[in-house]
């Protein structure tokens, strides 16, 4: 900086006026003929931890040049600074149900669909709206459904795929429930598990409001006591009567705590605090990693899915808009996918996260099939012994079993207030 | 640190009379000096605190959906904090905990106090006795909180330890996850700003009056009662003020020591917060503001910290 300040340009002018050439139509692959001004690029990204990984930011240093500084936050906050606070941010790593909040109050832009290059072998979930062209659609706020928006200047969500994208697909997974099988004594095979009495004092389920009362609708539909018309979206009825039930759980005695972020349900799972809760795929990983068993239960009713995405700052302008791009597309480009499908996730383009795969990798996390060799992690730690399959099987049995979607309800101030009830019983 | 900043302030406290009285003369004559010196203090208060308050005071009224709050002047916010059961009950459970842990950190912070100041003759004994008290606060309050959990597991160090020495035959379950656990952190963390001021005032206790009350017949019990507590009320008043305020405020440790199963008034703001519900947690920032300022007058009406300094 102190040298472009000493040829008299402001960092910020001479960015601009390499952005107005770079606009030109020479872009044309990576590395492009401006590579030696988005050297000086910064691209300030935030979400949640799942996915602002120091390893990406290294290899965007090396592949593209300029430097991404990550900040990792709690789900809320990662909402919260959003719509707060959209200056310090140029690129948000966020959820799609966290998007329906967000989008709406302008703080972003929407992405031109012909820019991505591989946008055609993004996974139809996001594209299409559903996963094959006869799969069900799931409840809740699905990704597809607040993944449009009208034009480059739209605020409201499209209904359907219009070429103007709010996020870009990034990393997505089915959750369930987290067992201790050495410990649960019987099969579980149901959500209804969760609140059986043998587990009193046992149990756990997650304190974020919005994704904690999708897990108690499950076991509610589970138990035959409510069917409810939409689990993403319920009516005050149904928010009462679910929120009635868990605080007459809690009051039994059958949770042992909530858990509100990641390393505190691995540490109640691992400590044997908690045998059986809600928990999230890499956290049932940390767990195993101790040696201790930990199952990813696939249940009888399906999934509690997730989706998260990357998306641009209102504020994001010449080269760096052109640096955002850049990112987006190389991280579809598949070593970032290859990176989270083998932390269990799933990545948006799965052609070419496959490429920087092993075939025995590939297998192993997404197409169900056992381990021929023991499964690494990205940090080249042992995660599976060989002859392990995945909890669950494949990437189509996990995904077309989702039963709802991460959301944002109607009543959510309602739901919100009525949770707090829950937790403060 | 927060340790060297409260030493401070009673020092301060202690120097005020006869500076304010020194003031007042040399007002007559150059009116603008103490205005002056009060100035910096005044400006920083202004502006870190009143108009943050301020700000507080006005988003309370606001309105809010589920992304934005938007201005208005409504009393929504305070019908539904103060209309509400959770929030009378989330007081009481607040108020349970503040009324136990200033108990027994008064009891504790005072027998350390005393022993401290009187029954260790030495002076350097004392210094260093006292530095040892504040060893734990060198380490961050969130690690010496989280070290408990080890500790205190199903699991833990105490149970399995319970266990192999065929104590009890089932592990304790009430000590994590539970008030247990959330009075034991707190009076961890708190005692220290208990001791600390009554061993403050303690010290300056004229040991002739002692020696007088023996001399006057007075056993250990009657000195104890009509001499040292009298003369340490202030240090007592001053540390209530600490705990009170902070055990009110909390929100960390009721979360973490009660595996988040039990609420208090700091918790309910910090997940309206996070639930962007901005203008709903200032009305409750308010109504918590306004309790916690009766309780510290209620404290003050009682003793005369001025005075008794």
């Amino acid at each position: 900086m102190a040298s472009t300040r000493s040829r008299g340009f402001s960092r910020r002018s001479l960015l601009a006026t390499a952005g107005v050439a770079a606009g030109s139509g020479a872009i044309t692959g990576f590395p492009t003929i401006w590579a030696q001004n988005i050297k000086n690029v910064t691209l300030r990204q935030f979400g949640t931890g799942v996915s602002n990984l120091n390893a990406v930011a290294d290899k965007v240093k090396s592949d593209l040049g300029f430097t991404l500084s990550m900040t990792a936050l709690d789900t809320d906050a990662v909402t919260q600074k959003a719509v707060t606070q959209p200056k310090s941010y140029d690129i948000a790593d966020i959820e799609y149900f966290a998007i329906k909040k967000v989008f709406p109050t302008g703080v972003m832009q929407p992405m031109d669909a012909k820019k991505i290059k591989l946008y055609d072998k993004i996974v139809p979930i996001f594209t299409k709206g559903k996963l094959t062209p006869d799969s069900p659609i799931a409840q809740g706020t699905t990704p597809y459904s607040v993944g449009y928006v009208d034009g480059p200047n739209g605020k409201a969500f499209a209904k359907g795929a219009t070429g103007w994208m709010t996020l870009i697909p990034t990393i997505y997974n089915a959750d369930t429930l987290g067992i201790r099988p050495d410990l649960v004594g019987r099969p579980i095979n149901n959500w209804k598990d969760l609140v059986d009495p043998a587990f009193k004092g046992k149990a756990s389920i997650l304190n974020i409001p919005s994704i904690g009362i999708m897990d108690a609708a499950m076991v509610m539909e589970s138990l035959g006591t409510l069917k409810y018309a939409d689990k993403g979206n319920m009516t005050k009825p149904e928010i009462d009567k679910t929120v009635a039930f868990l605080i007459d759980t809690k009051k039994s005695g059958q949770f042992r705590a909530f858990w509100k972020s990641f390393d505190e349900s691995v540490n109640l799972m691992a400590s044997g605090e908690v045998i059986i809760q809600s928990m999230w795929s890499p956290a049932v990983a940390a767990v195993r990693s101790k040696g201790i068993a930990c199952k990813y239960q696939p249940l009888a009713e399906g999934y509690r899915a997730w989706a998260g995405g990357l998306g641009l700052a209102k504020h994001l302008s010449g080269l760096e808009l052109d640096a955002a791009y850049e990112y987006i597309n190389w991280y579809l480009s598949g070593w970032v996918g290859a990176y989270l499908n083998r932390q269990g996730y799933y990545s948006a383009v799965l052609e070419t996260a496959k490429e920087n795969m092993s075939a025995d990798e590939w297998g192993y996390w997404i197409e169900g099939k056992p381990a021929k060799a023991d499964i690494l992690s990205p940090e080249g730690k042992v995660m599976e012994k060989a002859g392990a399959v995945r909890d669950g099987g494949s990437f189509n049995e996990r995904m077309s079993r989702v039963a709802c979607w991460n959301s944002v309800m109607n009543e959510d101030r309602y739901m919100i207030q009525k949770w707090n009830e829950f937790i403060a019983a | 640190m927060e340790m060297a900043i409260f030493v401070d302030t009673v020092l301060v406290a202690k120097e005020a009379s006869p500076v304010v009285t020194r003031n007042k003369r040399r007002m007559r004559r150059f009116s603008i000096v103490p205005l002056l010196q009060a100035g910096p203090l005044a400006a920083i208060l202004c502006v870190f605190l009143l108009l943050p308050m301020c700000v507080l005071v006005v988003v309370s009224f606001f309105d809010y959906d589920s992304v934005q709050i938007i201005p208005a002047f409504e009393f929504t916010n305070y019908t539904e904090v103060l209309g509400s059961a959770v929030t009378w009950r989330t007081y009481l459970n607040t108020f349970r905990y503040t009324l136990i842990v200033w108990a027994v950190t008064a009891v504790l912070g005072f027998t350390v106090a005393y022993v401290l100041a009187f029954e260790i003759r030495s002076r350097t004994a004392q210094m260093v006795l006292f530095l040892v008290c504040t060893v734990p606060f060198l380490t961050s309050n969130i690690i010496r909180m989280i070290s408990w959990i080890p500790f205190l597991g199903r699991e833990g160090l105490l149970n399995s330890a319970l266990l192999k020495l065929g104590l009890i035959h089932q592990p304790l379950e009430f000590l994590l996850f539970s008030d247990f656990a959330v009075v034991l952190a707190y009076t961890h963390l708190y005692a220290l700003f208990m001791v600390t001021p009554i061993f403050n005032t303690m010290m300056r206790i004229d040991r002739r009056l002692l020696e007088a009350a023996l001399d006057g017949g007075a056993g250990w019990w009657r000195t104890l009662t009509t001499v040292v507590i009298p003369l340490s009320k202030s240090g007592i008043a001053i540390g209530s003020i600490f705990v009170v305020t902070m055990v009110m405020g909390d929100f960390v440790t009721v979360r973490l020591m009660s595996g988040g199963q039990s609420a208090s008034v700091g918790l309910m703001i910090s997940s309206q917060i996070s639930s962007l519900q901005y203008p709903a947690a200032c009305a409750n920032a308010v109504v918590l503001l306004a309790i916690v300022l009766m309780m510290i007058s209620a404290i003050l009406r009682i003793v005369d910290i001025r005075k008794e300094l």
